[in-house]
């Protein structure tokens, strides 16, 4: 029975052409757009190197001075992050690094190579997870003695040295320093804006002054927590540090105002921190979760209406079927895996446009360095809403059918 | 294996079967009433209605068009539900049984014959063939198959199976039909028109064919028709006016 309605069905799509077309676009662009926008969102806050514990990651990058007349906003400074952050107990592990990659110029003999640039401490390789090709971060005691390392990426590596081991303990220059490279990292694409460099230096080698004791700086704190649940007790640990604080300058500024956010957090927040701790994230899935669902209805509103009009043009089929034996429910059965096939088939459509769109955007290279991958998590999603609106927008049709008197559907003059 | 079609053929002139005596009583219909209504017409299709189809009989009905004549089959055919009156089926009302055992019933009881052949286009003859035997339970793939095509081979279309209906002439399209029909092996076949779309040539192959299988099959068979030559050569004839048995 099932080969003979699989025969029926395929039968179908084929000799309505136009239609299927319709349906089948429908389906696989609606698929296809969710799985691309799956793979960017993934690209950017999704758990992948160097961000691979995200569940464990917490970021503080922005601080607010708010008062009557005036708003101040900035990254925080380094002294602020080793006299308030580095104490706190609930985190694991703080880590260090510029707010923003800095472009600069380096120096290989006379070839010029310009690359993003990141000061950071030594933590940070450990509270991150970047894969190293070749060589090793700089550790705690090179950060305290300012040693002139530094660590590249893969793409600078090349650039400068031919290949990666090439690179390993070769010279670059950096304002008239000479330092040697470290280690050689594989490429974060620029989408992780928190991580994103091509080349990492020990934070003591910066010219700026460290000991600045003003709130605000060039720096983000990173901190890992324990464990992903601790992520709450974590921030409100370091708000009730934030309430401690005597407020700089009394007279301009009443409030301080400063998160640590998780990866979607920070992504979701304004640079005014009038989001708050979880930035506008619930806002963010509500919208994404309409407009994926709306993306969805249409399909199924076209399928709905493909189905109506094709039961209808079936209707001496099913008073056939039912004169000889057919149930309502087999009926019923019947239409829904004539869906179901269709919407299968969109959605493997689906799945190979998105492949084709993802290689087309790694190969612009539209966003430097990313890797877009097929998300089958958001695939997996899209095909069972798929498959869910398939079956809803067959059973109307072939339930209203299948109640009809045989005689009647057999006369075809009936309407839905 | 018997080809009825063949042997209907081979037969110099189509003789009317002889009337056996009556076998047991495999529809009957008591008072049965059809009233269609709208909000503002009521029309009686079938007005009291009282007859009985026995084992074995080839019955046709004929009428005018409008006289009730394929209400009746559809009746019999448990296609439709009377609106008043009692029809039973092997000495059992048909109202005791639930949508689900109707459609049983028609599967293993009741083979229909349609004017315009109603076969699937989009299947092969053979595959049109094996529908009713699709929804029995117990009948494999293989099984199904061999039967189907052993009901088009007495139909003289074994060498059809892979065509489809649209490459098939009207008068082969209606023994499809009937090899459909028969794969079930029902004991009653309900005819409507089965030789109102064909030309006359045609209209006499079917008929031969039907009149082969009642003779030889013993299957009941009521036909309705418009054509008097062809009621005439079966068993018993049913005359309809404006929904009453006139005959």
């Amino acid at each position: 029975m099932f080969l003979s309605y699989l025969k029926i069905a395929w039968k179908v799509l084929l000799r309505r052409k136009f239609f299927t077309f319709i349906s089948l676009f429908g389906i696989s662009f609606t698929l296809m757009t969710l799985v691309v926008m799956g793979a960017l969102f993934d690209d950017a806050v999704g758990p992948a190197r160097p961000e691979v514990r995200a569940d464990r990651l917490l970021f503080i990058n922005r601080m607010v001075l708010r008062g009557p007349e005036s708003t101040n906003s900035s990254s925080v400074g380094y002294d602020f992050i080793n006299r308030y952050i580095r104490p706190l107990s609930t985190p694991e592990k703080v880590a260090v690094s510029e707010s923003y990659p800095i472009n600069v110029t380096l120096y290989v003999g006379k070839q010029v190579v310009k690359v993003d640039r990141r000061y950071t401490d030594g933590n940070y390789w450990s509270v991150l997870d970047f894969d190293f090709m070749a060589g090793r971060p700089y550790n705690l005691a090179e950060v305290r003695d300012a040693a002139h390392v530094l660590v590249l990426n893969e793409t600078t590596a090349r650039r400068g040295f031919g290949s990666v081991a090439a690179a390993l303990n070769q010279t670059m220059q950096l304002n008239g320093q000479a330092y040697r490279v470290l280690g050689v990292v594989r490429d974060v694409p620029t989408s992780r804006e928190l991580t994103y460099a091509e080349c990492w230096l020990p934070v003591t080698t910066t010219t700026a002054d460290l000991r600045n004791a003003n709130y605000m700086g060039d720096f983000q704190a990173i901190l890992l927590v324990r464990r992903a649940a601790d992520v709450p007790a974590v921030q409100a640990e370091y708000q009730r540090v934030l309430a401690r604080l005597p407020i700089p300058d009394p007279e301009q500024h009443r409030e301080i105002r400063s998160y640590a956010r998780t990866l979607l957090a920070h992504y979701m927040s304004d640079h005014s921190n009038t989001a708050g701790q979880d930035g506008d994230a619930a806002k963010f899935w509500r919208q994404w979760l309409g407009l994926g669902l709306l993306f969805m209805l249409l399909p199924a509103i076209n399928l709905v209406n493909i189905n109506v009009s094709r039961t209808l043009e079936r209707a001496a089929e099913i008073g056939v079927r039912k004169a000889f034996g057919a149930t309502a429910g087999t009926l019923v059965g019947q239409f829904l895996l004539e869906n179901v096939l269709l919407t299968l088939i969109g959605g493997l459509l689906g799945l190979g446009l998105a492949a084709g769109v993802l290689y087309l955007l790694n190969e612009s290279h539209f966003i430097p360095y990313a890797q877009l991958g097929l998300n089958g998590r958001v695939f997996a999603g899209g095909l069972l809403l798929a498959l869910l609106f398939g079956l809803l927008s067959g059973v109307y049709p072939a339930y209203k059918m299948s109640k009809l008197p045989a005689n009647q559907a057999l006369k075809g003059g009936i309407a839905l | 294996m018997t080809n009825l079609f063949a042997s209907a053929t081979d037969s110099p002139q189509p003789v009317a079967a002889p009337v056996a005596g009556p076998g047991r009583a495999v529809l009957q219909l008591t008072g049965i009433e059809k009233v269609y209504q709208t909000r503002t017409i009521e029309t009686v299709a079938l007005n009291h209605v009282n007859l009985t189809i026995h084992q074995g009989e080839f019955v046709s009905v004929m009428g005018p068009s409008g006289c009730g004549k394929s209400t009746l089959l559809s009746i019999m055919g448990l296609l439709d539900e009377p609106t008043s009156g009692t029809l039973e089926l092997d000495g059992r009302p048909v109202q005791s049984y639930s949508d689900k055992e109707l459609a049983r019933l028609r599967n293993h009881k009741i083979g229909f014959v349609f004017q315009s052949y109603h076969l699937i286009n989009d299947l092969s003859v053979l595959d049109n063939v094996e529908l009713p035997l699709l929804y029995r339970a117990g009948v494999g793939g293989k099984e199904r198959r061999q039967r189907a095509y052993a009901a088009l081979e007495k139909v003289g279309l074994g060498a059809r199976t892979g065509h489809f209906p649209s490459q098939l002439s009207g008068g082969q399209r209606q023994r499809v039909a009937i090899a459909r029909a028969l794969a079930g092996e029902p004991e009653i076949i309900l005819a409507d028109e089965p030789t109102g779309n064909l030309d006359s040539v045609m209209g006499e192959e079917i008929m031969d064919l039907l009149l082969t299988l009642n003779r030889e099959q013993g299957t009941t068979i009521v036909m309705v028709t418009h054509d008097e030559q062809q009621a005439l050569k079966t068993q018993r004839l049913i005359r309809f006016f404006d929904g009453s048995q006139v005959s």
